[in-house]
């Protein structure tokens, strides 16, 4: 591409898991009193994180 | 949906496409960023006039590109949920009052000093075991479960604390459960014993300190009136040094007192914190230091101000770099379309306990309207209609979310914010919703800077 060029793809539509809920409460982080979840982690990601590092 | 939006920077002006629904970010140039916006968006006069300009050929190569992007599902892409009804079964996290009493008397507390305009109880030790029982009774096969202590200040009452603490590691492995606990503090009771036992417990500890020492003590006075400044600054440094690499934030509450609330946030860096927090103000609109419409573009120069500083920061590194908590943008690892529909999941999978043991949909709620009562953990839920209420409330649900670029990153905005300001769960809170915006826009930039910079 020329004109485009692509910093992050499908960051919504690759996510692993879609509801499993064991994801931390977005008010128990620092908040309190707006609302942010576009900077919480997905556990699932983490732990396929923490098992491709052992495999490394 | 796309959303074209530029940010300058002193030596270079940067154009960026967010495509909404796939969460795909773009950097493009000029001609493209004109290109786009008459595709998705509508142009201004003056970009009108330089769109005119293009020739033909570099046209039709960007519109090239830009079908290519669509047919790739990376641009103007569909909504991939279009209903969606949250739960009501499973509760995952509480936020515990421990007490409702407090050793400061900041001037813009939303809880009426610490007492939420109740009588200053001090949640029991039984109350806290039943708050864990009610818990854990109520996740289903959740095994990652919440308790965050709040207050007041909770370190008025160590006690409890550290009862359900004990309690809740007694009993999760009997139920397959993990607890995770964290406190918010003012700080002012952080003594050696209380730093090394919230070290060693505590998941995330979030100290409350304003930035500069005038910023915090003109609004964060101790109960007979004097400043606070010193002593808790002396407190989070210390427990700071003992940290190390544990989850904590330093959390700065901005007003219209300090708009110019970078050198604030720049000002707990240089004290020595490298993770950082500042929220807008939350207060009655006819209150001196509430933000108002007024307010807006100055705010939103002072995020742009601040990310400019924030770059240079991280940049820098060394004892210079710093996380602040709303440019964090996990375009990675982030969260589920499920969890970015529905926020905080206050009133569902997200509760508060007051002293008493009596359930709120979420901390603001305590000491409010009593038609916002779920029931208490002593006798579970008394009134579902609540929580069916909630449950109800997404991006999905609320009609100026529809067309908001940020709604993927907010979840819909804080409910309790909507009900203080505009009436009712599914209005808008639309300062709100343009801070949330312009953040957005400074956190793409920042990770496609920083990308492109660690090339």
């Amino acid at each position: 591409m020329k004109h485009i060029q692509e910093v992050y793809s499908k960051t919504l539509t690759k996510a692993h898991s879609t509801g499993c809920g064991e994801c931390q409460s977005s008010c128990q982080s620092a908040c309190k009193t707006s609302c942010t979840v576009g900077n919480q982690s997905c556990k699932q990601e983490e732990k396929i994180n923490i098992q491709k590092n052992k495999e490394l | 949906m796309v959303h074209c939006f530029s940010y300058d920077r002193a030596k270079q002006k940067y154009y960026f496409l967010w495509d909404v629904e796939s969460g795909s970010l773009h950097t493009v140039d000029y001609p493209a960023f004109l290109c786009a916006k008459n595709r998705y968006s509508c142009l201004t006069p003056e970009e009108n006039v330089d769109y005119s300009g293009l020739s033909n050929q570099v046209r039709e190569e960007i519109e090239k590109e830009l079908d290519e992007g669509e047919n790739a599902g990376v641009l103007n892409t569909k909504p991939l949920i279009d209903f969606f009804i949250k739960s009501t079964k499973i509760v995952k996290a509480l936020c515990l009052h421990i007490c409702h009493d407090c050793n400061l008397n900041c001037e813009y507390c939303f809880a009426g000093g610490g007492n939420y305009n109740t009588e200053n109880d001090y949640m029991s030790e039984e109350t806290g075991r039943k708050a864990v029982d009610f818990l854990i009774a109520n996740s289903g096969k959740r095994k990652n479960l919440e308790i965050d202590f709040f207050g007041g200040e909770p370190l008025l009452n160590m006690k409890t604390v550290k009862e359900v603490v004990r309690y809740a590691r007694e009993i999760e492995q009997k139920f397959d459960k993990k607890f995770s606990f964290t406190m918010t503090t003012n700080c002012l009771l952080l003594n050696d014993e209380n730093i090394a036992w919230l070290n060693e417990n505590m998941e995330n500890v979030v100290l409350s300190i304003d930035g500069r020492k005038c910023t915090h003590n003109a609004v964060r006075h101790t109960r007979n009136g004097k400043d606070s400044y010193d002593i808790i600054l002396k407190n989070a440094q210390k427990f700071r040094a003992v940290r190390g690499d544990k989850k904590y934030y330093v959390r700065a509450t901005f007003t219209a007192k300090n708009l110019d609330f970078c050198d604030d946030i720049l000002s707990l860096n240089d004290a020595g914190f490298d993770q950082i927090s500042a929220e807008p103000v939350v207060l009655p609109e006819d209150s001196p230091m509430a933000l108002r419409e007024e307010h807006l573009d100055a705010i939103c120069e002072e995020y742009e101000k601040f990310t400019e500083k924030y770059l240079e920061r991280r940049k820098m590194g060394g004892k210079h770099w710093f996380n602040f908590f709303h440019f964090m943008l996990d375009l990675e690892h982030g969260p589920c379309p499920d969890k970015r529909l529905t926020g905080c999941g206050a009133g569902t999978e997200y509760m508060a306990v007051s002293p008493l043991g009596e359930l709120y949909p979420c901390h603001r709620f305590v000491g409010g309207d009593e038609k916002y009562r779920i029931g208490s953990v002593y006798t579970g839920v008394e009134n579902p209609d609540v929580r069916e209420k909630f449950a109800k409330l997404s991006v999905l649900s609320k009609p100026h979310c529809k067309n908001c670029f940020a709604k993927y990153n907010c979840g819909g905005g804080c409910t309790a914010n909507a009900i203080q300001y505009a009436g009712k769960p599914d209005a808008q809170y639309a300062m709100g919703c343009e801070l949330t915006k312009k953040r957005l826009e400074c956190s793409l930039a920042i990770v496609a800077i920083e990308k492109s910079e660690n090339k």
